[in-house]
């Protein structure tokens, strides 16, 4: 059996005065490392978050209240949500799929693919936006079939749903594939020694070992699905209440020196880290289940 | 236990099963959702003539922009590997007060929309703003500046190195670790000769992808950048400036430069990757 | 859960294809129009109602003025562009034949029904005492304007300092040419749109003064904070005239041709008129013009057409690549 990474007696609490040996830093060094992450998280993630609702409170909460509550942020906010809804199982799949063929085999041309995967990343949402256009646009290639035929891509739903596909793409994948590598194949190869079957051998000695990863790609898709704005611009049309996903609708209300309820509609997305949260106690729980089962 | 520290990774197809459909599945999706919407860029940039697509790709403020973006986007993610590695090793191996809360913010900067980022890292810099108001002072300028473009492509591709390293580092053996200090290898040796080599292809992932990200990067630079041609313009914007001329095809001619520098450099990290790895298991 | 999901998204599918059922007109606007059409389509709903007994209902989509003008190339249904520039609208015949060429003289005043000009917003008090121009070029002034090649408005601005050089004594193509790149040697920071250098003005405390369209100045001002900020005319300025125009293409598809002409016409009724003037835009109506006259101070006002013959030739010109505007960030200089 594996060890229990869930064991918090392995891990040595940066207060606890512990034997510095072979299996932790010296207390220096712990003390450093946290205080490094604390400064650079500080820097980055709560300086911004702290002017983000400082911005958004600064008219009270009655104003804040309304701005969420107003028709065009609401139907902003259901559009986020359905994007996120199609987008998210679609590319987990995929990266769950991808990363099987990729990691736990090998094949001439795999850093070709990967780098493949990768691409959308590297790619300017602008651009991203833009290639969408050339293909369904009314310039584009298929724009006059679809107009003929009355079927709507871009600057309705369905674009802002491929766009958003195009940009969150490598986020599950690419979690997997070096999670995967580093973990080798053997175990997979044992269970289908002891006669498993493929499918079994997945869900019950792979899956169970990339959890993690797993769950941080899911959560970076997710959160990137949210949050895209540049692409999602592009493809939109800008309808207001119909083609405004809750990034452009905070653009939209930034723009017109509604700097509260730009700030309190972006304020939403922060509440996305209290579902990563959640995702994550809930995963360590059901794990400690699990093992409390097995053993 | 072994596993972690020695893997029998010969070269072949392997015993597994799934190989056939899973890749197919993967390059059907690669097909529909990458590469032929991509391909419009290259067709779309092939209308122009060879003199036309130098004339668009190699103007000197465009070479400038390429220089400005490419520069910053290692720097940040240089920067991102760094602190990455850091706070992904103190978040999974340490306890402390508000470890938990720290942790799952950590993918804020992909939630938020850059817009928001671009806007409330100026608010905080420019010279009026929490930080700004002292840096300023001490000769720091921030906001407006490319340390602008440098601090808005670190805090979007945050999440990245972090949240690659951090399940390697989840779901590592402790006991690899046991079983070197049973060894008599001290701390440092083991890190250096265990832990470090297994992280690293993770790391680099988490590299590459914090560079692809940044490099594409456009909406929350434009608001801190100052965007000044030649110093603080970004090739994101070019872009964008062509398309303002309704120059479709000058645009994708930038964007299908900036794409296969970018798909070599990718390329490039990811053989790194295998070789790195191929390295870590001898 | 499957359920849910799949409700919520056949819900929503069907909500975007049926807001287009409804008598429903799309204005494709620029940035700074907001507040006004917020304002005409509420009168609008009245007078239609009033007019036809049917009830109408205009969505809005607001951008920058470039990028308004491709999406309706690329295929969003505006019923109407109400655009920053008449090149903006010209494109959508060159590039897209949606409308026909002559568009521009369908409807009176140019398909203008409304005009402004570019003003100067400087800090209370007027501590680097700007009161033209020529103040701008002056070392030690920082001046805030967002990029003529991404912002619509910016255009105008840098056209009406080069029109501004160019009818001082003595004036050509030339000294406009040292004077134009004079002034932006002077701007530290060049935002993208217009709100966007609003915002680095006002907020970020950067620049001593903000070159802007005289409505946006007033909003700034009536919004951020009259006793921070105070407006500055120039002796001569640009005749900024947004045009409007109805998308044959669109409305004969969808069927709303009678009811988007009569959106457009309803502009330039006296109710559109005095609408226009509340929302700080000067209107084309004399009767109006008079009543708002004291909002409005007067100036020289030259036009794009008179100056520099008309936009095609005046973004080729300047704002093109490589034009007038690239060459004062040529390397060297």
């Amino acid at each position: 059996m594996r060890s229990n990474d869930m064991n918090s007696s392995h891990y040595p609490g940066v207060f606890r005065v512990q034997k510095a040996g072979a299996l932790a830093e010296p207390l220096p060094v712990r003390l450093l490392l946290v205080a490094g992450t604390v400064l650079f998280l500080t820097l980055f993630l709560l300086l911004p978050l702290g002017a983000l609702f400082s911005e958004a409170l600064s008219k009270g909460w009655q104003e804040y209240r309304a701005a969420l509550l107003e028709p065009d942020a609401l139907s902003a906010m259901r559009l986020t949500l359905v994007t996120a809804v199609i987008c998210v199982p679609f590319n987990l799949f995929f990266g769950i799929v991808a990363s099987w063929c990729t990691a736990k085999f090998t094949f001439p041309g795999k850093s070709l693919l990967v780098t493949l995967i990768d691409l959308p990343f590297s790619v300017s949402p602008v651009v991203s936006g833009l290639v969408y256009v050339l293909v369904f646009g009314q310039q584009g290639w298929l724009g006059p079939w679809l107009q003929a035929h009355d079927i709507k891509i871009i600057f309705a739903v369905p674009g802002i749903v491929l766009a958003t596909v195009f940009v969150t793409f490598p986020s599950v994948a690419r979690e997997l594939i070096p999670l995967m590598e580093a973990q080798g194949r053997e175990e997979e190869e044992a269970a289908l020694t002891l006669g498993a079957g493929g499918l079994q051998t997945f869900f019950r000695v792979t899956l169970p070992n990339v959890k993690w990863g797993l769950l941080y790609g899911v959560i970076l898709c997710n959160a990137r699905a949210m949050g895209e704005f540049g692409a999602v611009s592009v493809v939109s049309g800008h309808v207001r209440g119909a083609t405004n996903t809750v990034p452009l609708q905070v653009e939209i209300l930034y723009n017109e020196y509604n700097f509260v309820a730009a700030f309190a509609v972006a304020s939403v997305l922060a509440l996305l880290a209290l579902v990563s949260l959640a995702l994550k106690t809930f995963t360590e729980w059901k794990m400690r289940q699990l093992q409390k089962a097995g053993a | 236990m072994a596993r972690s520290l020695k893997k029998s990774h010969a070269a072949g197809w392997g015993n597994l099963p799934g190989f056939a459909p899973t890749m197919g599945y993967t390059l059907l999706c690669l097909l529909v959702v990458v590469l032929v919407p991509l391909s419009t860029l290259f067709f779309k940039a092939a209308t122009l003539t060879l003199d036309e697509f130098v004339g668009a790709v190699a103007a000197p403020r465009v070479l400038a922009s390429y220089r400005v973006t490419f520069g910053a986007a290692l720097l940040a993610a240089v920067t991102n590997a760094f602190f990455g590695v850091i706070v992904a090793w103190t978040l999974v191996r340490y306890r402390f007060p508000g470890r938990r809360i720290l942790d799952a913010l950590v993918d804020l900067p992909f939630a938020l929309p850059t817009a928001v980022a671009g806007i409330t890292l100026a608010g905080i810099f420019a010279s009026n703003g929490w930080l700004g108001k002292v840096l300023e002072p001490l000769g720091v300028k921030v906001a407006f500046t490319p340390v602008g473009i440098w601090l808005a492509m670190v805090f979007i591709g945050l999440p990245f190195v972090v949240r690659t390293v951090q399940p390697v580092l989840q779901e590592f053996d402790r006991e690899a670790e046991e079983a070197a200090a049973c060894l008599g290898g001290n701390r440092w040796q083991i890190c250096t000769r265990v832990v470090f080599p297994l992280m690293f292809p993770a790391v680099l992932t988490g590299f590459t992808l914090a560079f692809a990200r940044a490099v594409g990067e456009y909406g929350s630079i434009v608001f801190i950048a100052g965007n000044m041609p030649m110093v603080s313009e970004i090739t994101p914007l070019l872009i964008i400036t062509k398309l303002e001329q309704y120059d479709y095809a000058g645009a994708t001619a930038v964007a299908v430069v900036m794409l296969l520098v970018s798909f070599m450099l990718l390329l490039v990290l990811n053989l790194l990757q295998k070789w790195s790895r191929r390295y870590a298991e001898q | 859960m499957y359920r849910i999901v799949m409700l919520l998204l056949v819900a929503t599918l069907f909500h975007a294809s049926n807001v287009f059922a409804a008598t429903e007109l799309l204005n494709v606007s620029y940035d700074p129009t907001r507040e006004l059409y917020q304002d005409f389509n509420k009168s609008f709903a009245r007078h239609w109602k009033q007019k036809s007994g049917q009830d109408v209902t205009v969505k809005q989509s607001h951008g920058g003025s470039g990028k308004q003008a491709r999406a309706v190339i690329d295929g969003l249904d505006a019923d109407v562009v109400t655009l920053a520039l008449a090149y903006d609208v010209d494109e959508i015949h060159n590039k897209a034949k949606l409308i026909p060429k002559d568009w521009q003289k369908r409807l009176p005043k140019n398909s203008s029904p409304y005009s402004s000009t570019i003003v100067f917003l400087v800090r209370k008090g007027n501590p680097k005492q700007i009161r033209d121009w020529n103040d701008l070029v002056r070392p030690g002034v920082s001046v805030i304007t967002p990029n003529p090649k991404t912002s619509g408005g910016a255009r105008w601005n840098y056209l009406a300092a080069w029109a501004y050089a160019l009818k001082q004594k003595g004036g050509n193509e030339a000294s406009a040419r040292e004077f134009v790149g004079k002034l932006f040697r002077n701007v530290p920071v060049l935002d993208s749109g217009a709100r966007g250098a609003t915002t680095t003005f006002v907020q970020r405390g950067q620049g001593d003064v903000l070159i802007a369209w005289e409505n946006e100045a007033f909003l700034a001002v009536n919004e951020l904070g009259k006793d921070r900020f105070e407006i500055v005319v120039p002796s001569l300025s640009i005749l900024a005239e947004p045009p409007v125009a109805l998308v044959d293409k669109v409305v004969d598809r969808k069927g709303t041709r009678v009811v988007a002409q009569e959106y457009l016409k309803y502009l330039y009724s006296q109710e559109g008129q005095e609408i226009a003037a509340q929302n700080y835009y000067r209107p084309s109506d004399r009767k109006v013009a008079a009543k708002y006259a004291k909002l409005f101070p007067k100036l020289r006002l030259v036009t794009v057409d008179q100056t520099f013959g008309g936009w095609t030739r005046a973004q080729k010109t300047h704002f093109a690549d490589g034009g007038t505007f690239d060459q004062i960030y040529r390397p060297g200089r």
